[in-house]
């Protein structure tokens, strides 16, 4: 495309802009976390490695952190295997209901968490009787966990046609042969950059886990929000901040990697 | 002989739509047989029902002696080149062509020479090792062929599978196709649009025209002797006379074909007097067309119709041809070069259509 000269560097000051508001607090947050004054005084007078090594030690994190993973892996997990069938389900039947279903599988990643989290709890604890735990963090996680697997893996689908596996039928192969030679390898990476956006969704979700959470379960932000306003919890907070920001950005890195473009891998991010 | 793909009252209709409407078709062993057509014609659906990728809405399918009507397509002794290939991009080329034999179980060493085998049919020797994308368009097209051929299926299905290619390549491959099925001597069932490719390499041809065949014959007899309008229009140019047009030239009504080749083009004072073994009449010269072998000029008959006359250029210069643009001439054929479409009623395919309009 042409742009003018005024033009294009309008656009290259606005990027500049954008960029610097999103990434100069997160910048802040690492820094502070090795900033000896325990009230973030700016600028940092004296570096320290303290704030990390208490983090480490700190019991109250590592559980926290341990949940977190625990429940976005199972999370991940439940969507993986719904969100290809769905996938496929809708692929392979022509039945007229077939959009309608496709716009209820990916709306509840446009639900605000408030809802679906209220929803949800309501539905466990007085129409279905389950306690608040884990598990019913797990199904409310993978409410919209579903939606980045079934987004990347219906896209990769549209961009193949069936044509691959009508060649692997013709050729002799039964349907379960052909879906682990032929299917599988096709959608894998699509089906990893699904998971992996599903679970940086759920490892980083507050709202429905907090609706959804049993009281003594904590989730790493969870355990982040508690910690927030206890003066002598502050330091680590800023440590474990810092963490999630580097391994937050490592699976959408390679999410975008792996779809080949981050056109189709982030349009199930939210 | 016998046959090696028996089709009985067989339809396909897609909702209202009938792609295939009450087909019986023989083909027989070892036969190159081609089914032509414009697109929206059946053809495809027939070749996706004896695949095995559509189930038919009625009808029998029959491989040799065996129904296989409603056999899933992996049951079915019938291997298929798609129109895009459909090579498996994350295995070599190799693994592609083997996959028929190892989803068989075929023991690991038969299975290697087996692929050896068919990839030198195809003239691919030693790019076993290398992927789909390394390829060029033709000698993917060749590894499909190859994926299929290892099989030894009893008939092999090709769905335009030279479509893709570019003018050159296609003669080239549709030469190198037609040697390959004598050599293998496996029944080729082959679909195309292209008149030309059809005419190159069948033993037989079926033409197709809104789910039926509109004529089924070897490929000389397709082309000097159409059986209607639809077949004469589509395989290769033929000039229709009909009507009031044929009582005034030919002296009897009807509607005939004739083929541009088959007319001369003279001067008015070399004309011949029309007789009853040759045809003559009069006209002017709208257009001529230079197409390097032959030019194709238009004549606009004084009895109301236009003919292309179709000449070679065995001479370096069309100067004589092109001077005759808006001048007055005669054309003539041999009564005998006439094809006889039977009576004078208008054409039953598309009459409804003619008649609203």
């Amino acid at each position: 495309m042409i742009l003018s000269g005024g033009l294009r560097v309008a656009l290259r000051i606005f990027t500049v802009v954008v960029l610097v508001v999103i990434y100069v607090p997160l910048m802040l947050v690492v820094l502070n976390s090795f900033n000896a004054d325990r009230t973030f005084g700016w600028p940092p007078e004296e570096l320290t490695l303290a704030w990390w090594e208490l983090a480490a030690r700190s019991e109250g994190a590592r559980a926290a952190l341990w949940t977190s993973v625990q429940v976005a892996a199972l999370a991940t997990l439940v969507a993986l295997v719904l969100g290809t069938l769905a996938a496929m389900g809708l692929r392979r039947t022509k039945f007229f209901g077939r959009n309608t279903v496709s716009l209820l599988i990916i709306l509840p990643i446009a639900l605000p968490g408030i809802v679906t989290g209220i929803a949800l709890q309501n539905a466990f604890k007085t129409m279905l009787g389950i306690d608040l735990s884990l598990f019913t963090v797990v199904v409310a996680h993978a409410t919209f966990c579903i939606v980045t697997v079934f987004n990347n893996v219906q896209a990769r689908f549209q961009r193949l046609g069936g044509n691959l596996e009508s060649a692997s039928m013709d050729l002799g192969a039964g349907p379960f042969t052909t879906f682990r030679l032929v299917t599988l390898p096709m959608i894998r990476s699509a089906l990893l950059a699904g998971a992996l956006l599903a679970f940086g969704l759920s490892f980083d979700e507050i709202v429905v886990t907090t609706f959804t959470a049993g009281s003594q379960d904590e989730t790493l932000p969870i355990w982040i929000f508690q910690n927030l306003f206890r003066p002598n919890q502050a330091p680590v907070v800023n440590v474990v901040a810092a963490v999630l920001i580097v391994a937050s950005a490592i699976p959408i890195y390679l999410a975008q990697k792996l779809s080949g473009g981050n056109a189709e891998a982030m349009t199930g991010a939210r | 002989m016998p046959n090696a793909i028996s089709v009985r009252g067989l339809s396909k209709h897609f909702d209202d739509v009938r792609a295939v409407d009450d087909l019986d078709l023989d083909i027989a062993d070892g036969e190159f047989f081609s089914m032509l057509g414009p697109s929206g014609s059946g053809k495809t659906t027939v070749l996706r029902l004896i695949a095995g990728f559509e189930k038919p809405t009625s009808g029998r399918i029959q491989l040799g002696q065996e129904d296989v009507t409603d056999r899933a397509p992996y049951a079915r002794d019938v291997n298929t080149v798609f129109q895009d290939y459909a090579i498996f991009p994350h295995m070599s080329v190799r693994q592609n062509v083997e996959y028929g034999l190892r989803v068989k179980k075929v023991p690991r060493g038969e299975r290697r020479e087996r692929a050896e085998q068919a990839l030198a049919t195809v003239r691919l020797d030693g790019y076993g090792e290398r992927k789909p994308h390394q390829l060029s368009g033709g000698q993917r097209q060749r590894v499909a062929l190859a994926r299929a051929l290892v099989n030894r299926p009893k008939v092999l299905l090709l769905d335009e599978p030279l479509g893709a290619l570019d003018l050159k390549l296609r003669r080239e491959m549709q030469i190198e196709l037609k040697e390959i099925q004598r050599e293998v001597g496996i029944t080729f069932v082959f679909v195309t649009h292209d008149q030309e490719e059809a005419l190159t390499m069948s033993d037989r041809i079926a033409v197709f025209n809104e789910g039926r065949i509109e004529q089924l014959a070897s490929p000389v007899e397709l082309y000097e002797k159409p059986a209607s309008t639809f077949v004469a229009g589509f395989v290769g140019t033929s000039n229709l006379i009909e009507g009031e047009v044929a009582r005034a030239i030919l002296g009897e009504a009807g509607r005939f074909v004739i083929r541009p080749e088959k007319v001369q083009l003279v001067g008015p004072s070399e004309a011949p007097s029309a007789d009853a073994r040759v045809c003559v009449a009069p006209g002017v010269v709208r257009e001529v067309v230079y197409l390097g072998s032959t030019t194709h000029s238009v004549v606009e008959l004084d009895a109301g119709t236009t003919v292309t006359v179709a000449h070679h250029n065995f001479d370096r210069s069309i100067d004589a041809a092109l001077e005759r643009r808006d001048q007055r001439v005669v054309v003539t054929w041999r009564r005998d070069h006439l094809v006889s479409l039977g009576g004078s009623d208008p054409d039953p395919v598309a009459s409804p259509e003619e008649e609203t309009a």
